[in-house]
């Protein structure tokens, strides 16, 4: 199999907004308000003191309806979104397929005119859909009680920080002041938990790529407040020990939260709740399909054990067996992590997808996902230069954290520039997330929703880039040709003096004549 | 051969079908998927089966199953929604949800900027667009709601000032300084100031006195949650800088067109939420945060979010965007970083960018306008009612406004339960959230509301009372 060499991304060389603006132009109109109204209020706008009237209108661009259409159409095409691409590249963020019937479903007025201060009477559908999608996390996690109200992951470790804190202090643990977590953890399993006045204790790996109940001895104490962490971690290695991890955490009186963000291999496989867990959270953005785009809106469906459901934010939806409704009379709440009650449409979206697959195909899509992954663990292990660190000769469950040191090393050429070149053959391929504890890393995960053929074309690129690093490592570190822009500048976006965050500030550093 | 042979091959799982699973797993050299899972023990396997429904496996099932639930919905279009308090019935163009149903724009999630170039663009423009209705220099990729804007604005004027507390209006939706109060424990400590209980506005003698060198900023809203503008924003911030103090408000961006943005009366930072520009209510989904600065470095590095820049590339004349000031971030330094960084809401920022694109200099004009003079209309004739008084406070209001019920002896719960009857979501209850707000009500009117529309409000609270008065 042959990457696509004759791939070219779209380029519309799409000026930037402003550049569109014509005097005069209107994309839509608002309408007139009626005659009666006009003559009873006036122009509404002399009520104002006259210090808050805004004089100059905002120098927003003027352009006409199918201008700003067309403009808008062309950066889409400059996007490789799951829909397009072989998106196995961004491990860590379980790029899976995002049914367009669910999609359909969330775009129905049934679903998108809805005002979250409605009659619980009105919104009888949109409760039972919240509660029955609760009642299935429970199920899968073993968990108690599920809220929908963090905006994503990170909010979710955020409510988890948060729920810890609180019933840390309503016991008399104001003392706890450290959270335990690991390095191949999310970043903001340690970023949240600073947020919250935590002391973050960060553990490392053995050479089987997974900490050890030594390490974890060593660093918890009578101050540690809880462990937050990813089991399997950005590695995709399961750490074994997890539930004597979680026993030690509890014996020293600490709450263990499970950063479940992704739970794509192991749906079905094995649970929170066995694991020793006390809270646990799902995007249901990664694992459960709703869509990324291009980074939220999103879920982080956070659960607990019933011991910390009056912790929980406010409100939950209940079911009286007749009726659905929102529990506000949680007495030990944190508040609010966001407005009202979640992403509606991406509660629904998870619904469905869930509905579709029933619990068997749940486990069938983890063990497909395991098996891809294990199937390019294989391939990408014979690619030249390449490596997967840590565990030797073992498996890994739906991702794998690997190197390009070894490429790099004998050929100058970097994770960076292989991404770079990745993109010419209509790959994204993404580096991981800092700091870089394995060398020039890179994450692939396939999750279970793309072919063995789509698959081996990916290997092919890999391969090819691999190929042309060894024979003509300039070709791979000028790239990329093919992809809708060439080798960015990055110099200037790290000076105060030189960078343009808005247009506006641009037209000034740079004094371009509007 | 079977007729049923594929029966477990699902549509959403290719490499389910059997003869693909056989070819990969002698690739691997493992019998069983199952060996793959050696790593988990056996203690901590799930035993039993999943309890879940039966699969709905044809998608016309699945769709009639989720459509029958959706239908015990009742929306805003086929009722009338006086309702606001944080999320707002705007007409939504057709050309942002052209643009967000995009599988280009949907799907994308975190790839570079070379194959993500009109990502890239599409959201420095939103923070571009934005920068126009703001006047500011500085706006970030969204956040997810005003919620987490204010409480990342706030955060960032305690690290820029060094101080530890803050001042907030008691006029701010009480549920975002819950939010607030949550993500400030236990670093920063919460301090409420009072408004005067005539007009509403915030009491300068008592924000004075609570004012001090160790004090970080003042946060209030404009207009406020109770849709009243603070006219003061000026003296407010002067008394913020005179004691080394930043001003941070929170601002509907519906309002700019008509209203000056908080930069104009001294704001350092802004934030609010961008649903109302081009975003369905979603039943509260379609919320977005945004927060806004000068073009300095002590602000710009205390942002927890992503900032996309525009810069050039090898290729003379060509636009390419990326990361300003990368390190600043969770993602690139862990608990070092500022506060976190992760998913939140990009495509409503898209949306907005679309909507702000359409609407140009003169349709958010017009718009403020609008609503302006509408919701002048709205207030005007229920006034009229007797027993019925809006607003309570003696101030000039936008989109919401406060209704007074006392008059009428009735609660807004009855009001509320007599007007659903009549196809009308009256405005929200504030009997709990305000004492002196009792049986008061926060109603919302947009561009969307008709004349007609608010007379059927108007008529329908009259029978009401009438009604009422006739039983008792």
């Amino acid at each position: 199999m042959n990457p696509r060499i004759h791939f070219h991304q779209a380029k519309w060389d799409e000026p930037i907004v402003f550049e569109l603006s014509t005097k005069g132009e209107r994309g839509i109109l608002i309408g007139k308000v009626e005659k009666e109204i006009e003559e009873l209020v006036g122009d509404g706008i002399s009520v104002l003191p006259e210090n808050m009237i805004r004089k100059n209108p905002p120098a927003l661009p003027e352009i006409s309806q199918m201008r700003v259409l067309k403009h808008y159409l062309r950066l889409s095409q400059q996007c490789l979104g799951a829909d397009f691409n072989v998106d196995i590249g961004q491990g860590t963020c379980t790029m899976k397929y995002s049914p367009k019937v669910n999609e359909g479903l969330s775009r129905s007025g049934k679903v998108c005119e809805l005002h979250p201060l409605q009659d619980e009477s009105t919104v009888q559908g949109a409760l039972e859909i919240m509660y029955r999608l609760g009642t299935f996390l429970e199920e899968i996690s073993g968990m108690d009680t599920f809220t929908f109200q963090p905006g994503g992951g990170s909010s979710a470790i955020l409510a988890m920080a948060s729920i810890i804190r609180a019933f840390n202090d309503c016991n008399g643990n104001s003392k706890k002041d450290e959270i335990i977590t690991t390095i191949f953890s999310h970043p903001s399993d340690a970023a949240a938990a600073a947020v919250k006045g935590y002391k973050v204790i960060t553990l490392y790996p053995n050479e089987d790529g997974f900490v050890e109940v030594e390490a974890l001895e060593k660093a918890v104490s009578n101050r540690t407040a809880g462990l937050l962490i990813t089991n399997p971690e950005d590695t995709g290695i399961f750490n074994p020990l997890i539930a004597e991890f979680t026993k030690i955490v509890h014996d020293h009186g600490g709450l263990c939260g499970y950063d479940q963000a992704n739970a794509n291999g192991i749906l079905g496989i094995t649970r929170s709740r066995e694991a020793g867990f006390d809270l646990c959270f799902f995007n249901l953005h990664k694992t459960f399909s709703a869509p990324h785009g291009c980074g939220g809106p999103a879920v982080g469906a956070l659960g607990v054990k019933k011991e910390l459901v009056h912790y929980l934010p406010v409100p939950i939806v209940g079911y009286d067996g007749e009726k659905y409704s929102l529990n506000y009379e949680l007495p030990k709440t944190v508040g609010k992590v966001r407005g009202f009650y979640g992403v509606f449409p991406a509660i629904l979206k998870a619904y469905a997808w869930i509905m579709s697959l029933g619990g068997e195909g749940l486990k069938e899509a983890a063990n497909v996902a395991v098996l891809n992954n294990n199937y390019i663990l294989k391939k990408v292990k014979e690619i030249r230069g390449a490596s997967a660190p840590y565990a030797e000769g073992r498996h890994r469950i739906e991702q794998v954290r690997y190197s390009w040191d070894e490429l790099t090393r004998e050929t100058g050429v970097t994770t960076e520039d292989v991404t770079c070149r990745m993109a010419d053959f209509g790959f994204h391929l993404w580096s991981s997330h800092h700091p870089w504890v394995v060398p020039q890393p890179f994450t692939i995960e396939p999750t279970e929703s793309y072919s063995k053929e789509e698959i081996d074309e990916y290997i092919a690129g890999l391969k090819r880039v691999v190929e042309e690093a060894y024979t003509n490592p300039e070709k791979v570190k000028n790239a990329p040709y093919n992809s809708v822009v060439h080798k960015i500048d990055h110099s200037t976006l790290d000076d105060p003096e030189k960078w343009a965050i808005t247009w506006r500030s641009y037209v000034k550093k740079y004094k371009i004549s509007p | 051969m079977s007729p049923h042979k594929n029966e477990k091959v699902h549509p959403y799982i290719p490499n389910s079908a059997p003869e693909t699973k056989v070819k990969m797993l002698e690739e691997i050299g493992v019998k069983s998927i199952d060996e793959l899972y050696a790593d988990i023990p056996e203690s901590l396997r799930f035993k039993r089966e999943l309890n879940l429904p039966e699969p709905l496996s044809s998608e016309y099932a699945l769709k009639r199953h989720i459509e029958k639930i959706l239908s015990k919905n009742q929306t805003c279009k086929e009722n009338t929604s006086f309702l606001g308090g944080g999320c707002w019935q705007h007409y939504v163009p057709a050309i942002c949800d052209e643009i967000n149903q995009r599988s280009e724009f949907l799907t994308a999630y975190a790839g570079e900027p070379y194959e993500d170039h009109g990502r890239f663009q599409a959201l420095f423009e939103y923070q571009s667009l934005m920068a126009e209705l703001l006047d500011m220099d500085v706006v970030n990729v969204p956040t997810y709601d005003w919620c987490q804007a204010a409480s990342t604005s706030i955060r960032m004027a305690v690290r820029i000032t060094g101080c530890n507390r803050v001042l907030i209006s008691d006029t701010v939706s009480p549920e975002r300084v819950s939010a607030i109060k949550n993500y400030c424990e236990p670093i920063v400590t919460v301090q409420i100031v009072n408004h005067n209980p005539k007009t509403g506005l915030m009491d300068l003698e008592d924000l004075e006195s609570k004012m001090s060198s160790g004090t970080a900023c003042i946060y209030f809203e404009n207009p406020s949650y109770l849709g009243f503008i603070e006219s003061q924003g000026q003296s407010i911030s002067d008394i913020a800088h005179e004691n080394g103090a930043l001003s941070v408000v929170g601002v509907d961006p519906t309002s700019l067109g008509v209203i000056i943005p908080p930069s104009n009366y001294g704001a350092d930072i802004t934030c609010g939420d961008i649903q109302g520009l081009g975003m369905h209510m979603n039943y509260g989904g379609g919320l977005a945060g945004f927060i806004a600065t000068r073009d300095e470095k002590e602000f710009v590095m205390e942002f927890p979010s992503r900032l996309f820049g525009i810069t050039k590339t090898a290729v003379e004349g060509e636009y390419g965007f990326g990361d300003v000031a990368y390190e600043r971030t969770s993602f690139a330094g862990r608990e070092e970083g500022k506060e976190f960084v992760g998913t939140a809401a990009a495509l409503w920022g898209i949306t907005a960018g679309v909507y702000l694109a359409l609407m140009g200099p003169e349709g958010m004009q017009e718009l403020g306008k609008t609503i302006m003079q509408k919701s002048q209309y709205a207030m005007k004739k229920l006034s009229e009612i007797e027993g019925v008084k809006a607003p309570f406070f003696d101030s000039p209001h936008f989109k919401e406004f406060t209704v007074d019920f006392n008059g009428t002896g009735m609660t807004i719960k009855d009001i509320n339960k007599f007007l659903l009857d009549d196809r009308i979501f009256g405005g929200k209850d504030l009997s709990t959230e305000f004492p002196e707000l009792e049986n008061c009500a926060l109603y919302c009117v947009t561009e969307m509301h008709t004349k007609e529309d608010m007379d059927h409000l108007v008529q329908a609270v009259k029978t009401c009372i009438t009604q009422r008065g006739q039983h008792s």
